[in-house]
């Protein structure tokens, strides 16, 4: 569609038509608010100006070797992901709203939806919705729903920023049980499940890169027809058991790491899948391939009557969108990597991840939930820098490092405690520089 | 649009069978031609206790999706569920084979709110 301004011989036209000055039609606006003096800005730029700005303001940001994580993670990106999406017809953020007409766009939510699915051995995928954090969200928001329950149990191994989510999410009009933490996992033995909890959250790899011991969690929250929850790392299924052979019910993850830009925290993208059974109380659009008359197969918006235009006041969600280009982004991620791919990036990742931890520890550094013989995380781990983290981040910049998230904020216990992540990305000499970094 | 003389109704257009102590409830004919074709309904569990004008279950057609009342307080003893696999008899035939719930009543009262089919039909004359 082409963006059309209206010139102010047109203007004129218009109001002439319906007899109206234009200071009629804004009459309803108080005079104390309206804005009498023109807008503040600078004189109107050239081309080659607005360019040569741009650049300059470019070459501000600082290209930095990155070893945080946290839920967004610098994966290499092949060429031909970003070749396909910039294609005319793909290059939208939203969701088709007379969706039927572009077939192509609700083929590539189809493909999209199919892989996820085989990557999680979950049963159904929505086409996405916003990012990690409203996918959990919206995943306890369904879990609620379908249990009519009105306990949640969750994980201190959960993101603290998705935490922080959820509880905006549910307010005060649910009762909320956290689970601690004990030696950096969640306790299994810590929390009981009733016949008033929706379901038990956990995050699997933690936040602190720890694996969990995801079945035990299952069990419990299913011998009390409880739900199990969780949020996984999509890389991290290329090596570890996925969603579906955990018997997860819903499952949801940021895939911001699928092939996306880290761009300052977004756009990303919120994985969302479950069970079949739930499939009625999935939040979000669901693109389903059916065939027409003459046999010919075709591509729909499917089980509308889930979403809040139609359902209204008793849909379990109010998200009637998708992240349409960054779910095609990770759809072509999965496409160029394949299966074979994404193990190699797995296991990549996680081999070096234990490269580091292994240097920093033999020289000298403390790794709190990672001593020596139990080393069961994916690609993040906690190291102590007793010299100070913030001072360790401020020496990194300097060198061009992004050494890791300082956690001093988030727990008494975690003062001066980094967390680093670390990618396939990453050669041996960046790591063997980190640890000369954080000795300083 | 059938209306059977020897049932009630209720406003959200549910009709009841009473049967000693128990009603047989489902949707009018009237209420399932609003809707038309079916595709889904959501039932609730037998054995749960129903309060009158709750949702107790859910009903999809293909454009719009409804909720199902209790029109009267009691347990749930029975659901049909042949409606899982064949929600379309709600349109074949909504007064016999389309029955949806049958409920245990607590509350024999609540019966004298019910309307009869006389003042169920002024109710569908002032919709249409």
């Amino acid at each position: 569609m082409k963006f059309i301004p209206v010139t102010e011989s047109e203007r004129n036209e218009m109001l002439k038509v319906i007899g109206k000055g234009i200071e009629e039609l804004f009459s309803a606006i108080p005079d104390n608010l309206r804005l009498r003096s023109s807008l503040n800005l600078p004189p109107s730029l050239s081309e080659l100006e607005a360019r040569e700005k741009a650049v300059k303001l470019e070459k501000v940001n600082k290209e930095l070797v990155c070893f945080a994580g946290g839920g967004v993670y610098d994966h290499y990106i092949p060429s031909v992901v970003e070749h396909i999406i910039r294609r005319p017809e793909f290059y939208t953020a939203y969701t088709p709203y007379q969706a039927e007409v572009s077939q192509g766009t609700l083929q590539a939510m189809f493909e999209y939806q199919s892989m996820i699915c085989e990557l999680t051995g979950m049963d159904i995928s929505n086409a996405s919705i916003y990012d990690g954090a409203t996918a959990l969200a919206e995943g306890i928001y369904m879990a609620i729903g379908a249990t009519k329950r009105e306990k949640l149990i969750l994980s201190e191994g959960i993101n603290p920023r998705y935490l922080e989510v959820i509880k905006t999410y549910l307010a005060k009009r649910y009762q909320i049980e956290m689970i601690p933490l004990k030696e950096g996992v969640t306790n299994p033995k810590g929390f009981e499940v009733d016949d008033k909890t929706v379901g038990v959250v956990i995050q699997h790899p933690n936040y602190l890169g720890n694996l969990e011991e995801v079945s035990t969690f299952v069990e419990k929250a299913h011998a009390k027809d409880a739900l199990a929850i969780m949020s996984f790392d999509p890389i991290s299924l290329g090596i570890l058991k996925t969603p579906g052979e955990l018997d997860v019910d819903i499952a949801t993850a940021e895939g911001q790491s699928l092939g996306l830009p880290m761009s300052l925290g977004g756009p990303h993208l919120g994985i969302f899948t479950a069970k079949k059974k739930f499939v009625r109380k999935m939040p979000g659009r669901i693109s389903g391939k059916t065939i027409d008359h003459e046999g010919r197969i075709g591509y729909v918006m499917a089980l509308q009557t889930r979403e809040q235009h139609i359902r209204r006041a008793s849909a379990t969600s109010n998200i009637c969108t998708n992240q349409q280009l960054c779910a095609l982004t990770a759809a072509l991620y999965l496409t160029a990597l394949g299966g074979e791919g994404i193990r190699e990036v797995a296991s990549q990742t996680t081999q070096k991840a234990h490269y580091l931890a292994e240097r920093l520890e033999n020289a000298g550094f403390e790794l709190p939930y990672n001593k020596k013989g139990r080393k069961s995380f994916f690609r993040e781990f906690v190291v102590e820098v007793p010299s100070g983290a913030n001072r360790a981040i401020e020496l990194g910049l300097k060198e061009g490092y992004l050494v890791g998230i300082n956690l001093t904020d988030f727990k008494d216990e975690w003062k001066n405690h980094l967390l680093i992540s670390v990618t396939e990305k990453r050669p041996k000499e960046e790591m063997d520089h980190l640890l000369e970094i954080l000795s300083m | 649009m059938k209306i059977l003389d020897e049932l009630f109704y209720t406003e959200d257009h549910e009709w009841i069978r009473q049967e000693n102590g128990e009603i047989i409830e489902g949707i009018t004919d009237y209420a399932q031609s609003e809707l038309s074709d079916i595709v889904y309904i959501e039932l609730p569990e037998k054995g749960i206790e129903v309060h009158k004008g709750e949702a107790i279950g859910t009903i999809e057609a293909v454009k719009t999706v409804s909720d199902l009342y209790a029109a009267l307080s009691g347990t749930v003893i029975e659901v049909n569920g042949e409606l899982e696999g064949h929600p379309e008899l709600i349109n074949k035939d909504p007064y016999d084979t389309g029955w949806i719930v049958r409920i245990k009543i607590s509350n024999p009262k609540e019966l004298e709110g019910l309307l009869d089919a006389e003042e169920y039909k002024e109710i569908i004359e002032g919709e249409e």
